[in-house]
């Protein structure tokens, strides 16, 4: 291997001073192309994203079908919208997990020495991310219908529902991949995840109706993103049935909340993060 | 033209509650087609020097350039023609040699096709044949600093950064590491590595520079780096270590510096002006003595004796190893 390595005699030249016409798309691509590679070859991503979301319709639907009722549907249509937005919370967490481990191995700094867009290894995480929760997503869909679960409202809101869910998924991986650069190793990530998430998820409309909560859960359940999430997709899914709707604002307009909601964690957290990404080296 | 250019720079962290130095005042300068070593103990600075000239992060003050271009203003002109290797080989565990290779090939935007025909190349030359087509993960360490070496070449770079590249290797997988090194720059590559290892400065570069608290505190080619801290030395091995207090005493006579006894009190040094005559002195007045040897010599002073020399301390056994991680 000695003397071929000597500088000018090796075919490749340097790159085109020009570059790909898109340079941000381009790397977005290559780095999205490396992420779906490294979750074929995790069974880690594979159990959490395609097992996961089984087990959960499953348990959920079998073990609590029967002792929850809901007025006017049953109780596996109304369980689903919330199984899907926990679900898709839970899996924009792996964006910060990414972004934290890459950084503790060092390919962040290897990232960083190349001519990339700034933003790409950042969109190329999220789009990644955004691509195992929509294979989350189908999985659970299929799991649902073959339980008993039904949509009612017809195709197109029952897709709006499904782009709701991703998109909300998809603003709050840019969050998680902010706190993935922040803190000092990924499990950091996945223990805060678990502390700050399960709670939130359970403490809203996602399982059960909030009206059953005790006084201050309520008002916490009302006021929740996560129940305004569920809520959303359970109404474009025609899954609410008649369970009684509270006053609080993000409940009463869930959709309109969601979207806003999704548009303003995307305004504010992509320059965040991508400010912070340009910071960030291996320590 | 010099190809890489420091002019004072300065880097402050805090760490637990103090100010650390990791660069303070740091300059230097590399003509075009030379290799320079940066040789100095954990946290002298070494690397955050070169993460400040490979763009990753931003001196307090002072300025660099790299192949003429401004690392703080035209850092993505800069990403374009240097190829860098890290401390800790920044290898994609769960991605193939072939389809690291190829990665990094894309995002330097020589085009998908160019960069799987580079990849394929590298696996070559590098003889990575085995870990082309399997995951990295599993791979000796070794074999991982290959494949981010043959990173930071996938490009012809007109400069080249080399982070410790050697640090953590067994001496076989060193050996075969240094030979990669010193192929690649028999072809012309402006280099900049930074080592812990004297032998390792001795061995690859034109030129070191001496770095300690993120300052350089000597320069010059290996040989003008022992020259200035004198000629020759006398070394003793004694047979017995109750000799010791004798021989020392013999050796002070003759040396011009102070006789440094190891922990067995059986080797003894000291800096000498003329070796042979010096030698063949202090032999005639041990042998009157009684003091037997098994061996004694003259020896031209290591890069460890330099260190030692200019710092006060050796360059292996430095404790302050926050500094040079500490950047983040």
């Amino acid at each position: 291997m000695s003397s071929q390595l000597a500088r000018h005699t090796d075919a490749v030249a340097l790159p085109p001073p020009d570059g790909p016409r898109w340079p941000l798309l381009s790397d977005a691509w290559t780095i999205t192309w490396r992420n779906v590679l490294k979750f074929k070859r995790s069974p880690d991503y594979v159990v959490f994203a395609v097992l996961q979301p089984i087990m959960f319709v499953m348990l959920f639907s079998q073990v609590y079908g029967g002792s929850i009722r809901v007025e006017g549907t049953n109780y596996t249509d109304y369980l689903m919208a919330g199984i899907f937005g926990q679900t898709v919370l839970f899996g924009a967490t792996f964006s910060g997990y990414g972004m934290a481990q890459d950084l503790k191995d060092g390919i962040i700094d290897r990232f960083r020495t190349l001519p990339m867009h700034p933003a790409a290894v950042l969109l190329g995480r999220t789009a990644a991310d955004l691509a195992l929760n929509t294979l989350s997503m189908v999985i659970m869909i299929l799991t649902g219908l073959v339980v008993g679960w039904r949509f009612h409202e017809g195709l197109l809101p029952f897709l709006g529902g499904v782009g709701l869910l991703l998109l909300f998924s998809y603003a709050f991986s840019w969050v998680m991949a902010l706190i993935g650069m922040m803190v000092r190793t990924p499990e950091v990530i996945n223990n805060a995840s678990f502390m700050i998430l399960f709670p939130l998820t359970f403490i809203s409309n996602a399982f059960v109706q909030s009206q059953n909560l005790p006084g201050p859960l309520q008002a916490f359940a009302n006021w929740n993103p996560v129940s305004a999430l569920v809520q959303a997709a359970r109404s474009l899914f025609g899954n609410l049935g008649q369970s009684p709707v509270s006053d609080a604002i993000p409940m009463r307009y869930p959709i309109a909340t969601v979207l806003t909601g999704s548009v303003l964690m995307l305004v504010i957290f992509v320059p965040l993060a991508v400010t912070r990404y340009t910071r960030s080296s291996r320590r | 033209m010099p190809m890489i250019e420091a002019h004072d720079l300065r880097k402050t962290y805090r760490a637990s509650g103090e100010d650390v130095h990791a660069l303070d005042g740091l300059s230097l300068q590399v003509p075009e087609g030379r290799v320079i070593g940066l040789l100095g103990p954990n946290g002298a600075g070494k690397t955050t020097a070169v993460k400040v000239l490979t763009t990753l992060i931003r001196p307090d003050s002072g300025t660099a350039r790299v192949a003429g271009l401004d690392v703080l203003t035209q850092a993505r002109e800069v990403k374009r023609v240097i190829g860098s290797s890290g401390q800790y080989a920044a290898v994609d565990e769960n991605l193939t040699g072939l389809e690291n290779l190829e990665m990094v090939g894309r995002l330097y935007h020589l085009g998908t096709r160019a960069a799987r025909g580079r990849a394929r190349e590298l696996i070559e030359l590098f003889d990575l044949a085995e870990a082309g087509d399997r995951p990295v993960k599993g791979f000796s360490g070794g074999m991982r600093r290959r494949i981010d070496l043959a990173g930071a070449l996938v490009i012809d770079p007109q400069v080249l950064f080399l982070d410790e590249p050697t640090t953590g290797l067994d001496p076989r997988s060193r050996i075969a590491l240094w030979g990669v090194i010193k192929s690649l720059v028999a072809g012309g590559t402006t280099v900049l590595l930074t080592t812990q290892y004297l032998e390792e400065a001795d061995h690859l570069a034109d030129s070191i520079y001496v770095i300690d608290q993120g300052r350089v505190i000597a320069e010059g080619t290996s040989d003008e780096l022992k020259a200035q801290i004198g000629g020759h030395r006398i070394a003793l091995a004694l047979v017995d270590a109750a000799d010791s207090g004798a021989a020392r005493e013999i050796l002070a006579r003759h040396g011009t510096g102070p006789v440094t006894v190891d922990d067995s009190g059986r080797s003894l040094e000291v800096p000498v002006q003329h070796g042979p005559s010096t030698l063949a002195a202090a032999l005639a007045e041990l042998g009157q003595a009684g003091v037997q040897l098994h061996d004694a010599g003259i020896r031209r002073p290591t890069l460890d004796d330099v260190f030692l020399t200019l710092t006060g301390h050796a360059a292996a056994a430095s404790d302050d190893s926050a500094t040079d991680g500490a950047a983040s």
